[in-house]
């Protein structure tokens, strides 16, 4: 491993690492509790949540992002309940309707917005600059254990970092709780547990790791990671423990094959550019997703026993 | 103002009315065709084919340019798009019948991985060929500028050929949309036509990506059809006034979008449509917030006005101030609380009605009959003059309230 390697590639690599796990650890539960789609409204409406918060402080600094876009799922997510209730619309077109038009609302903000001075596009949003993370200061491996080259990492890197971890802990902290409201909740709710505000509770660590994820790679892979790699380990294992176990495995793969192969597939088939890294993770997780439908020893639905093919 | 004018009378010169048209005739494919769609619980379908249609977009230039053609051609972009499209319906459908995984999953899966195949396609197509790659990012979004003549031919072409082809499944869909199980017993292949719906839908969702781009083409499906669903509670009806208001939509957004050019298509239509929705979900007059709060009003003025009644029939004093409002302002009672002569007749009948009902359902024996009771609908209402005659016999004569 050349000195190139640390400078351009381990910082993404990593990032892409932390942002896939951040997510794939909520996307478990959501896909368990038929919310996979929620994970894709919220990606959607980080958008106008990071523009308004853009607009209202003026700069892109870290933590009104943060705030912005999980102010702006928790709106989404209160959005969504209301036209449900109110309007008697089923889950799917309310949602429809409601992360589409705030999308709508945060790209028309952005363009009338003068954001020329900051790196705040809808393409960016889209797409992520995962390429772009590299570690300046770096000279090697030996620069890991270098403070002055260390203090040049990108800011991203400790956040998303971080991000990984409170979802893990919180992850582990609530795991009963949590189990027992997916598969149960009634029963959780004469345990004594508040399913509800446990369910919201999820929704929010989910836009947060959406958030996080979202600054360094793009709307794309959020998506991607809150659903493929869950869904695979769903067809991997009848047990939640093992398929938060496999899960995260697959979001590694992704996250690692992903970047190799968009950044140096492209050279070794002769050609002279790189592709975009957040797609390929995103295709990556799609091919493992692929690959246990078919032949996942779990992928049958019980009592219908693996179908032949 | 002027030029806002000018562009709503579809003389804002030549562009911006082949624009207009497209929009207006790919609101009205939308709402239609949507209908059906909401109608059978699948709005989110729609999001995965139309996030599925990048690659088709970027292997379509790719080929076209391979083959050395104009890699712009809007028909074969929306050829590719359909393709790719059609593929990642064909994948939902596939994990969620033959996988333990729910719809919802298998529509974010193929949404996320088709999507992200697009944007590697669209980075292989930036470095292909320097100033070559056609602002194919446009189809994202949705942009109307230099919108050839073609162009908007194909568009309003296609939306005619869907609205077309809705008119005629629409008794075949209407009947999967609400029973699948009766439509299969009828002799309907529910399968066929749900493809058929999805293809209508996949369609739509093709010739829109032009002018509202990919990300937003599945609001102007569902929203119009949501929106309709407001204002009438017939599935025929629906079709056409959710196609109005997607071509409402669609007219507002592309003539706002000819004042303002930098603006992408796309969110300015979506966001009217959106403001449509919204007075709907408020005012509508059956289901909307507001009918519904006035329906609760009333509701409570009448069983407020009942049960003060009776307890002025009782001679019972009377606590509840909204009970006190509602009945000092029928003029029953006076300001200090004492009935009027009014009120005393008013609950002199109340008090025979509720001694008519207590009696109808110790003697009468149909119960279809007395379980109407609810405290509220008067007795002539549902027995018969004899009957209640019948109930006067045992009751005895009228009393009135002591004043």
């Amino acid at each position: 491993m050349s000195p190139e390697f640390v400078q351009l590639s381990l910082t993404p690599i990593l990032i892409g690492i932390f942002a896939a796990i951040a997510c794939a650890l909520p996307g478990n539960f959501l896909i368990l509790r038929r919310q996979a789609l929620i994970g894709d409204a919220i990606s959607h409406v980080v958008l106008p949540g990071i523009v308004v918060a853009f607009l209202v402080t003026g700069t892109v600094a870290a933590v009104p992002m943060l705030i912005g876009a999980a102010g702006a799922a928790v709106v989404a997510v209160i959005l969504i309940e209301a036209i449900k209730r109110l309007g008697g619309i089923e889950p799917g077109a309310a949602m429809g309707v409601v992360f589409t038009s705030l999308f709508a609302g945060g790209v028309l903000l952005l363009e009338q917005s003068d954001t020329s001075s900051v790196h705040l596009d809808v393409e960016h949003a889209l797409m992520g600059n995962l390429e772009s993370l590299i570690w300046f200061g770096a000279s090697g491996w030996e620069s890991l254990f270098d403070p002055a080259a260390l203090a040049t990492l990108p800011p991203e890197l400790p956040r998303i970092a971080l991000v990984a971890m409170i979802v893990s802990a919180l992850t582990w902290l609530f795991w009963r709780p949590l189990t027992i409201s997916t598969f149960d909740e009634g029963f959780a709710q004469a345990l004594g547990i508040r399913a509800a505000s446990l369910g919201f509770g999820l929704v929010i660590v989910a836009a947060v790791a959406a958030v996080a994820a979202f600054d360094a790679v793009g709307s794309i892979i959020v998506i991607a990671m809150f659903i493929c790699p869950p869904a695979a380990a769903r067809l991997m294992t009848n047990r939640l423990g093992h398929q938060i176990g496999w899960s995260v495995v697959f979001a590694v793969i992704s996250a690692v094959l992903g970047y190799v192969l968009a950044g140096y597939g492209p050279l070794w088939l002769g050609a002279q550019d790189s592709v975009s890294a957040a797609g390929m993770i995103a295709a990556v997780s799609g091919v493992i997703l692929a690959l246990t439908a078919g032949f996942g020893p779990c992928r049958a639905r019980v009592g219908q026993g693996p179908v032949a093919g | 103002m002027s030029a806002f004018w000018q562009a709503l009378t579809f003389q804002a010169g030549y562009n911006a009315t082949l624009v207009t048209l497209g929009a207006v005739l790919l609101g009205f494919a939308a709402g239609a065709v949507g209908s059906f769609m909401v109608l059978r619980k699948r709005a989110l379908v729609s999001d995965a084919m139309a996030h599925a249609t990048l690659p088709g977009v970027g292997l379509a230039f790719i080929l076209m340019v391979a083959l050395g053609g104009e890699g712009r051609n809007l028909a074969g972009l929306l050829a590719g798009s359909a393709i790719t499209a059609g593929l990642g319906l064909l994948c939902v459908d596939w994990i969620t019948r033959h996988t333990r995984l729910a719809e919802d999953a298998a529509i974010g899966a193929v949404l996320s991985v088709f999507f992200g195949i697009g944007i590697v396609i669209l980075t292989m197509i930036q470095t292909m060929d320097g100033g070559r790659q056609a602002g194919l990012e446009g189809f994202l979004l949705g942009s109307t500028a230099g919108m050839l003549y073609a162009d908007a031919l194909v568009i309003a072409g296609g939306g005619a050929l869907a609205v077309l082809a809705v008119w005629l499944l629409r008794r075949p869909m209407t009947m999967v949309a609400f029973d699948a199980g009766f439509a299969q017993a009828m002799g309907i292949n529910v399968r066929r036509i749900d493809l058929a719906m999805m293809g209508l839908v996949m369609g739509v969702t093709v010739i829109g990506l032009k002018i509202v781009g990919l990300i937003l083409i599945v609001a102007l499906l569902i929203i119009p059809a949501v929106t309709a669903r407001f204002w009438t509670e017939r599935s025929g009806a629906m079709l056409w006034i959710a196609g109005a208001l997607g071509a409402l939509a669609g007219y507002l957004g592309a003539v706002l979008s000819t004042i303002a050019p930098a603006m992408p298509t796309g969110p300015i239509i979506v966001l009217i449509a959106a403001g449509l929705f919204l007075f709907s979900l408020l005012f509508a007059p059956l289901r909307g917030v507001a009918a519904a709060v006035i329906r609760h009003q009333r509701f409570q003025a009448r069983v407020h006005r009942r049960q003060g009644l009776l307890a002025l029939a009782r001679l019972e004093p009377i606590h509840d101030p909204l009970t006190l409002r509602t009945l000092r302002r029928a003029g029953l009672i006076r300001a200090d609380g004492v009935a009027t002569d009014a009120g005393r007749a008013e609950a002199a009948r109340a008090a025979r009605d509720e001694r008519r009902w207590d009696m109808a359902r110790f003697a009468h024996q149909d119960t279809a009959l007395t379980g109407r009771y609810d405290g509220l609908t008067p007795i002539d209402a549902v027995f018969t003059r004899d009957q209640i005659a019948g109930f006067d016999r045992l009751i005895g004569p009228p009393q009135g309230v002591q004043s």
